[in-house]
């Protein structure tokens, strides 16, 4: 796994091509490689977003693994039955007990921050060998950009909208990965695909353990974050750059940061690229700035060494 | 578009038994803009393939030599019946060997 390199990513393509994912979508990247990591063996629960309504517009499918729609709040909660019935399967003989089949649920940051909470919090209680994926927009994106419970602060949707006495979001974005972990689950981390070995290590690793296993994947938006669409992988890497989106891990309890990051960019980098950060004021950049040192104080605290460095001004 | 089909002919549940029949839908009158790869300029890093979403750049086992005597293994080019044209691959290739240009119909 430690020597896999861009030039060893599998040649497989297991999402078809003529998806209506938009020009440069980051979810459509995520997925891609997903599959790419996970292959053919798999069955995937998929809840309702926009990976959903794009990839499946009936009566044609992008999808080359087995695959269902489910509905917003119940990914988990199909993936784990379906987890449960291979599982009778094989000890019936009906399915060769040794082919190892993973069930993998995905969900965007609605169905699994706010809609399918409580179906992926049972998931993980009831300890369901199936891996969840959640691919994060930080918006309900595929109905209109309406914040969710992952928009982050000062971020503009149609429904925490920008002018003199609103300013975007107000309140901080859910740390789903603390949930996750919170079940003391066996692995969680979090992935961002302008990293794209360490996103493949992480996904097959969850893919390997048996148990419920969690990953937040970094996926930006172009309409709902409202940038050109060339630019996003540039906005993912700046998002590790600067320390808003941090790549690490917690395996068994034990946490550790994948990307370290020596020296910080700005935050301002990442914002001023997005039209949703458009309205930002010096001071509220500057009150955002002081939210992500706060984050990265946490999380080396929490590595127990500086993994993410001091801010360098250019 | 003909007579569609009644509900007593389709897969029970609606499900649908083709994997991967999305590529029946051809995707290319989204592009405003085209990207063209320079295959003398193109070092095959392997980048523009890894982060196009469609995916519309296929890796193909042609070998090419380019005018510096330099012979590579593989090529790589553009599917325009599904490049959305999004630029991703001019943008972050390393040598500028993709550039966008503007779509004739």
């Amino acid at each position: 796994m430690s020597t896999l390199t861009i030039a060893t990513l599998p040649k497989d393509e297991l999402l078809a091509p003529g998806h209506r994912m938009c020009q440069g979508c980051g979810a459509a990247i995520v997925m891609r490689h997903l599959l790419k990591a996970l292959g053919k063996d798999i069955i995937i629960a998929h809840a309702t977003g926009c990976v959903e309504v794009t990839t499946t517009l009936y009566p044609e499918t992008a999808w080359r693994v087995p695959w269902i729609h489910v509905a917003f709040e119940n990914a988990a909660a199909v993936a784990s039955g379906i987890e449960a019935a291979v599982k009778a399967l094989k000890r019936k003989g009906f399915i060769n007990p040794d082919k190892k089949i993973k069930v993998v649920a995905i969900g965007g940051d609605g169905g699994t921050a706010d809609i399918g909470l409580q179906a992926l919090s049972g998931m993980l209680e009831r300890g369901h060998d199936v891996l969840y994926v959640l691919y994060d927009n930080e918006a309900y994106m595929n109905t209109g950009i309406q914040r969710s419970g992952a928009t982050p602060m000062y971020a503009w949707t149609t429904t925490t909208p920008a002018g003199k006495v609103w300013r975007g979001e107000w309140r901080r974005k859910k740390d789903m990965i603390s949930i996750a972990v919170a079940h003391k689950i066996p692995y969680a981390a979090t992935v961002n695909f302008a990293y794209i070995t360490d996103f493949y290590a992480k996904i097959r690793k969850a893919a390997e353990i048996e148990g419920p296993t969690f990953i937040h994947a970094f996926s930006p938006c172009v309409p709902g974050w409202r940038y050109e669409p060339h630019l996003t992988v540039k906005i993912a890497k700046l998002a590790v750059q600067t320390g808003i989106w941090v790549n690490y891990e917690v395996e068994k309890g034990v946490f550790r940061v994948t990307t370290p990051v020596p020296k910080r960019l700005p935050v301002e980098e990442y914002l001023k690229l997005q039209g949703r950060f458009a309205h930002l004021t010096r001071e509220e950049i500057e009150r955002v700035q002081r939210m992500v040192d706060e984050d990265v104080d946490y999380i080396n605290k929490l590595a127990g060494t500086t993994v993410i460095g001091p801010v360098e001004r250019k | 578009m003909g007579a569609l089909p009644g509900w007593r002919e389709l897969p029970r549940g609606a499900a649908i038994l083709e994997p991967g029949s999305s590529v029946r839908y051809k995707t290319s009158s989204w592009r405003v803009l085209k990207p063209v790869i320079d295959q003398e300029r193109c070092i095959r890093c392997r980048i523009c393939w890894t982060y196009c979403p469609e995916p519309a750049i296929h890796e193909i086992d042609k070998p090419y030599t380019a005018k510096s005597g330099r012979t590579y293994r593989v090529t790589y080019e553009i599917d325009y019946d599904y490049c959305k044209g999004c630029g991703i691959c001019a943008e972050e290739c390393p040598v500028k060997a993709i550039t966008m240009v503007e779509e004739v119909r």
